[in-house]
């Protein structure tokens, strides 16, 4: 029987539509279609400024948008040769954890509620919020954030911050806690992800599968150790990696994550240098508005960057950085104009989707909610 | 920091693993080479691609074994119009290299590398979608994110960001 799964379906988390070929509860075939939210990000990308397309990119993966931020910002740094001074690559690193922190809280609550646990949503949405809330003070926006720019950051956080995410750093290991104890030694829970969607580490790299996903299959890779950017050779963290290639294995990595990254924002508050928050590149980095107004010549910069942008010499990058679901990887060609020729986003979802009907053949029709909910997709990556 | 000029010399980038390999295989398979920012890309012959990514994939000492993406650029209206582009990682030694191929605007169409790397389905059914290049011997290759019966390839150079039924 040719069973349809979504495209409304409330464990599929946006548009996602499957094509299931059922034998009694037994999945035979598996095949994803995409392509509803296509809203063609790469092609608009190349109508813009190099400045205009930083809203893009938050638009793409909307859980974690500064990670998709900073992948721009980065590939855009490399292909000028722009230095970003210390205290912009730490405030990234510190907003790029949390932004972590936040997408895992997502895919945790609502996987578990995929599952059956209903509880757990409302935890990691409790705190969620206060990760928004740090958001929407450092960017007056909790969601859609742009807050990096090319060549450092926006603004500088407002008063408090430090101290509010601080505090929050202190307090979050203790809500892990309560999340494992209502997940990780439940019966219930346990029975429904263990030995669940398996998937051997050959084809997980075969397939290109990345992120938890790669590393819940036994494969040791993370970016930000591995080819570490903005910074993240300063901090010490461990790269949590199992191998029995469940979805209990992906669940455990994330969870550990989660821990990981609590760790690394404590490091980025501790160490949190002084300094200028962007670049020393007049022609690249709008100047601060207080100088706009009473310097002529920034004035001049302002009104040249904003009008027309400013030229990136010709060539091709590309950056790839540890999203919470894998590797985002941007890739930009430039042909010495203002506007990108070509940003191709390398979307880490459009990968570990590939494997999901590895996982789902020969298992039950109620472990394929298991299997999404354990790979973490977000559609606005996949169709971009 | 200044950029450093690009390197395009083959004998002084042979120390990276992948360019020594292929040149020492089959020196016809390598077009062009290019050492920018920090990262090589090599042109490959468009006929021999699946064979380049094989000798890569298989490589003992630094096996090219992840394909991390797959995409496409058009040059429009120059000739060869497009480029289709390999990114390739080496999980054990941590390394990258990006392919290219150039191919004709009039007959765009290269060999699949989905019997290298089954993940390149997916990017290779995108890049037919959105640019029209064909992929000989792909399992299924038919539009992945437009709807089956859209007109035109969206990403090709000489579509208008508007679409086409803009009044």
């Amino acid at each position: 029987m040719i069973l349809n799964m979504g495209p409304q379906h409330p464990s599929t988390h946006g548009v996602l539509r499957l094509i299931l070929e059922i034998d009694g509860e037994t999945v035979l075939h598996a095949k994803p279609e995409i392509g509803y939210l296509h809203t063609g990000i790469e092609k608009t990308c190349e109508a813009k400024f190099y400045q205009q397309v930083v809203p893009l990119t938050d638009r793409i993966d909307y859980l974690c948008p500064m990670t998709n931020n900073l992948a721009y910002c980065l590939a855009v740094e490399k292909l000028l040769g722009l230095e970003i001074p210390p205290r912009a690559q730490w405030m990234r690193v510190l907003m790029n954890e949390l932004t972590r922190i936040n997408s895992h809280l997502v895919w945790l609550g609502t996987h578990a509620m995929d599952i059956g646990a209903m509880t757990v949503f409302l935890y990691c949405f409790r705190e969620r919020e206060d990760v928004l809330r740090f958001f929407e003070m450092v960017s007056g926006q909790r969601m859609m954030t742009s807050y990096f720019r090319i060549g450092g950051i926006a603004l500088e956080p407002p008063l408090g911050f430090f101290e509010k995410v601080k505090k929050f750093a202190d307090r979050f290991p203790g809500n892990v806690d309560e999340y494992e104890n209502l997940l990780t030694g439940n019966p219930i829970f346990v029975g429904r992800t263990k030995g669940v969607a398996y998937l051997s580490q050959e084809d997980a790299i075969a397939m290109g599968a990345c992120g938890p996903t790669l590393r819940g299959s036994g494969v040791d890779i993370d970016l930000r150790r591995d080819a570490p950017y903005s910074g993240y050779e300063n901090f010490k963290f461990k790269v949590p990696v199992r191998t029995e290639g469940d979805v209990f294995a992906r669940y455990l990595c994330r969870v550990a994550e989660l821990r990981e990254s609590i760790g690394i924002v404590q490091q980025a508050l501790a160490g949190m240098p002084e300094g200028p928050i962007k670049a020393d590149s007049p022609k690249v980095v709008l100047p601060d508005r207080e100088k706009m107004k009473t310097q002529m010549e920034a004035l001049i910069y302002h009104f040249k960057i904003i009008t027309e942008g400013f030229a990136v010499p010709a060539g091709e990058v590309y950056q790839a950085v540890e999203s919470p679901r894998g590797e985002m990887g941007y890739y930009i060609v430039s042909d010495g104009t203002a506007n990108p020729y070509r940003v191709h986003m390398r979307a880490a979802c459009f990968a570990n989707l590939q494997t999901l009907e590895k996982m789902c053949v020969g298992g039950l029709i109620a472990d394929v909610v298991a299997a999404i909910g354990s790979i973490d997709i977000v559609l606005g990556e996949i169709d971009r | 920091m200044a950029l450093a000029p690009p390197i395009t010399d083959i004998e002084q980038l042979k120390s990276h693993p992948a360019l020594g390999r292929l040149v020492e295989a089959n020196a016809a398979l390598v077009e062009a080479v290019k050492f920018d920012r920090e990262e090589l890309t090599i042109w490959i012959a468009k006929e021999s691609i699946r064979e380049a990514c094989a000798i890569l994939r298989d490589l003992s000492s630094c096996p090219f074994n992840y394909l991390a993406d797959l995409t496409c650029v058009d040059w429009y209206p120059s000739d060869p119009r497009f480029e289709v582009v390999y990114h390739l990682l080496s999980i054990p030694n941590k390394e990258r290299v990006r392919l290219k191929a150039r191919l004709d605007g009039s007959s765009a169409a290269i060999e699949s590398v989905t019997s290298v790397w089954p993940a390149a389905n997916f990017y290779e059914r995108e890049v037919f979608d959105l640019f029209g290049v064909r992929f000989t011997g792909h399992p299924n290759l038919k539009r992945i994110l437009m709807p089956d019966d859209w007109e035109g390839n969206p990403l090709r150079k000489d579509y208008p960001v508007e679409g086409y039924d803009r009044p």
